[in-house]
């Protein structure tokens, strides 16, 4: 291998493409592990996970606590609504009161760009950026490169079109540099103000477009974005307009490739970014994500804080 | 009595650029000419150093009164020294606001007691800033300002900068602004552009600036009363003050250093270069050094802007607009205006002399009779600038550890040697 072993997670930008795809590598036996009756494995026991979510979420924190659990490692939860931030602490005081528990990994999400970067500066064990303000959630990335794969059967130079809010998505900008890597084509359609020109600076490939019907045609994956609700407040954007230009509909998906997946990072908005029709249609791949999820967290937190082997001393995964 | 022997001299009020000596007698300047002797002089060996008249700063922040953990009049005299200034002029957003007489006083006072360089206060435009009604500004002149601003916040209204403007011309006063649209700041904190894209950090385009300067100089025009624009970051603004300057209106501009110095792409998540008007693109940087080098900008201004540290170490979003700039200011200058061929030596020092003084309507001349304010500076003394060694009670410089070309080796205000390196 030509990388260097991962010390944290932070973001996608930095990785080359062959530690994701040895990433994504690493995660096909925890996939298998998944379909098992008895899912436990001991291969982290004694291991702690602090799972710190500065920002309140529900389904990464379950998922990143399954893959703990699954692994046989302990978890520390810490949360928003019951944190010492709001008694006025420091991130920086927060971080090396959890470095001082002994852990050894911190998951976090935080709502502050480069907050997951700004720890992983001062505290001595791998950080896992678990969503970090607008600026990457590389795990979700991870997942759905996962859910692409198996699907297609490679990643390499796919047409991708992602829809809805792009600037204000973590989402989309691991995924625009994750997929990027593999040379794929990818269109940001959204109404103008959510897709501004920087964003075709992101990564090579990217374009941009403000029609859905140009932006679905020859789409191989589209990844619908959840529209989130605070944004609806802002000047200038009717609930009805996004509706009526840029709801992912079965009439419009019909103009995508024959069979190409959906995705959606949820939690969805049905009816809103989505036709309930396209979430639960044979296109959609939206729960097979959730399921990756855990495989994929699992990998990462094996190759972070596993032992200093390969998955040679991982008990065989049977098919 | 110090006489100052064969340094080359730069006067840019006179053109003057020839190896002279400077005798400096008590407060002020004796004699300016070759071959000077005098038995009873300190003598300074200036051969190998430029000898300028003593450098101005339009613009920073000593954060006494209210804030004296991130810097005191006396920590922030004395790094300004280090930085080769003579004087100083302190915005008025301290705690409490310098928009009363009695402020101006105290400010000062504590100068008299403790200040390493001369300070010449900036005033409040408005009371308490808040933009509503003027502040006691005829007081304040009376006491020492030298010019007014509500610096951190733009004058809030072009009503209230027009009866500013309108009040202030005949009190010989210059009204600096912070131009900057309200509606387009809100919630950014860097300049919008792909870096903030890259970062996902909130960004402010550079029409921020660009529009409330257009409304100043409408303002300008209107009123035919002067008018300053503090730390001008974005090349359309620059044209604007171009125009401006050709159509003849009182309009002047400053730069900062670590405008004409960095780029956007240089900001990552580290605090130390967050700052307001923020770090413009690459084109704006290239449009400023143009400025710079035709007379379109009138001064280096360093906008010093000390923070103590849980200020800054916090997440960018969080923290604290500003960056120190006292004792880089001239390296920066050296290293990207002067070694980089950009702009001549007469001229950079035009920009921390005679440049700001016209700003205040003032002179600033290396001759007999003039205030004994010196600075010496070497082109190419090797030195590293680490913020831990500064005399500012704060560290967040983004130019630390920076290795320079050039420096101050000097500072001598009212005929005192107040720096040496």
């Amino acid at each position: 291998m030509t990388f260097e072993r991962l010390r944290h997670l932070l973001g996608i930008e930095p990785l080359p493409a062959e530690q994701i795809s040895f990433l994504l590598d690493q995660a096909r036996p925890f996939q298998q592990i998944q379909r098992h009756p008895l899912k436990k494995l001991a291969t982290l026991r004694g291991k702690s996970v602090v799972l710190a979510f500065f920002e309140p979420s529900t389904r990464t924190r379950i998922s990143f606590g399954a893959a703990a659990a699954r692994l046989g490692a302990d978890t520390m939860a810490f949360q928003a609504e019951s944190s010492s931030l709001k008694k006025g602490e420091s991130l920086a005081d927060t971080a090396w009161t959890l470095e001082a528990m002994k852990p050894d990994c911190i998951v976090m999400r935080h709502a502050a760009s480069g907050a997951a970067q700004f720890v992983s500066e001062r505290v001595g064990i791998p950080v896992v950026n678990a969503g970090d303000g607008l600026h990457e959630h590389p795990t979700q990335a991870l997942l759905d490169a996962l859910t692409i794969r198996d699907r297609r059967g490679s990643l390499e130079n796919l047409e991708i079109t992602i829809l809805g809010d792009i600037v204000h998505s973590r989402v989309a900008r691991s995924n625009v540099h994750l997929l990027s890597k593999f040379g794929a084509r990818i269109t940001l359609c959204g109404p103008a103000m959510w897709v501004p020109r920087e964003m075709e600076s992101l990564a090579p490939g990217v374009r941009r477009c403000f029609s859905i019907d140009e932006a679905l045609r020859g789409a191989e994956v589209v990844m619908a974005l959840r529209v989130q609700q605070e944004r609806m407040n802002e000047p200038g954007l009717p609930r009805e307009d996004y509706i009526r230009l840029y709801q992912l509909t079965p009439a419009r998906l019909a103009l995508a490739r024959p069979g190409a997946l959906v995705l959606h990072p949820g939690p969805m908005n049905r009816g809103l970014e989505i036709d309930p029709a396209v979430a639960d249609g044979p296109q959609s791949c939206v729960l097979e994500q959730v399921t990756n999820g855990v495989a994929v967290r699992m990998a990462l937190l094996y190759l972070l804080i596993g032992g200093p082997g390969g998955l040679e001393d991982l008990p065989h995964a049977p098919d | 009595m110090l006489l100052i022997k064969n340094g080359r001299v730069i006067d840019p009020a006179s053109g003057t650029d020839a190896r002279m000596d400077v005798l400096l007698d008590g407060d002020r300047i004796a004699a300016v000419g070759p071959n000077l002797t005098a038995a009873s002089a300190e003598i300074v060996d200036a051969g190998a150093w430029v000898v300028a008249p003593g450098f101005i700063d339009l613009h920073c922040h000593l954060r006494e009164p209210g804030d004296e953990t991130s810097e005191t009049i006396a920590s922030g005299t004395r790094a300004a020294a280090r930085g080769g200034f003579t004087a100083v002029c302190p915005m008025p957003n301290t705690r409490p606001v310098n928009d009363s007489a009695a402020v101006t006083r105290f400010i000062l006072d504590r100068a008299a007691a403790a200040g390493a360089v001369r300070i010449w206060p900036i005033g409040a435009v408005s009371a308490g800033s808040r933009g509503e009604q003027l502040a006691e500004i005829a007081g304040m002149k009376e006491a020492g300002i030298v010019a007014v601003s509500d610096d951190g916040h733009p004058v809030a209204s072009a009503k209230l900068l027009r009866q500013a403007m309108e009040y202030c011309a005949p009190l010989g006063l210059p009204v600096i602004d912070h131009c900057e649209e309200p509606s387009l700041f809100a919630g950014a904190v860097m300049r919008e552009g792909p870096s903030s894209a890259r970062l996902g950090l909130s960004g402010m385009p550079a029409a921020t600036e660009s529009i409330a300067v257009a409304r100043d100089i409408q303002v300008a025009g209107l009123t035919q009363a002067r008018l300053h624009v503090a730390h001008l970051s974005a090349a359309n603004s620059l044209e604007m003050v171009r125009e401006a300057k050709r159509r003849g209106l009182g309009v002047t501009c400053e730069v900062t250093p670590h405008h004409f110095t960095l780029t956007d792409e240089d900001v990552h998540y580290d605090t130390r270069f967050k700052v307001n008007p923020p770090i413009g693109s690459r084109e704006d940087r290239e449009a400023l050094v143009a400025g710079l080098a035709d007379g379109t900008v009138d001064a280096i201004a360093t906008d010093h802007a000390p923070h103590e540290a849980p200020r800054k170490e916090v997440e960018f979003d969080r923290a604290s607009f500003g960056m120190t700039g006292f004792e880089t200011a001239l390296a920066l200058a050296l290293s990207e205006l002067y070694h980089s061929g950009r702009v001549g030596l007469a001229r950079v020092v035009e920009l921390f002399t005679t440049g700001p003084a016209c700003v205040l309507g003032k002179t600033r001349r290396l001759a007999r009779g003039e205030p004994a304010d010196l600075t010496l500076f070497s082109l190419d003394h090797a030195w590293t600038f680490h913020a831990a060694d500064s005399a500012s009670l704060s560290r967040n410089s983004p130019f630390d550890g920076r290795a320079f070309r050039g420096a101050p080796m000097m500072t001598i205000v009212v005929g005192r040697i107040v720096f040496r390196r």
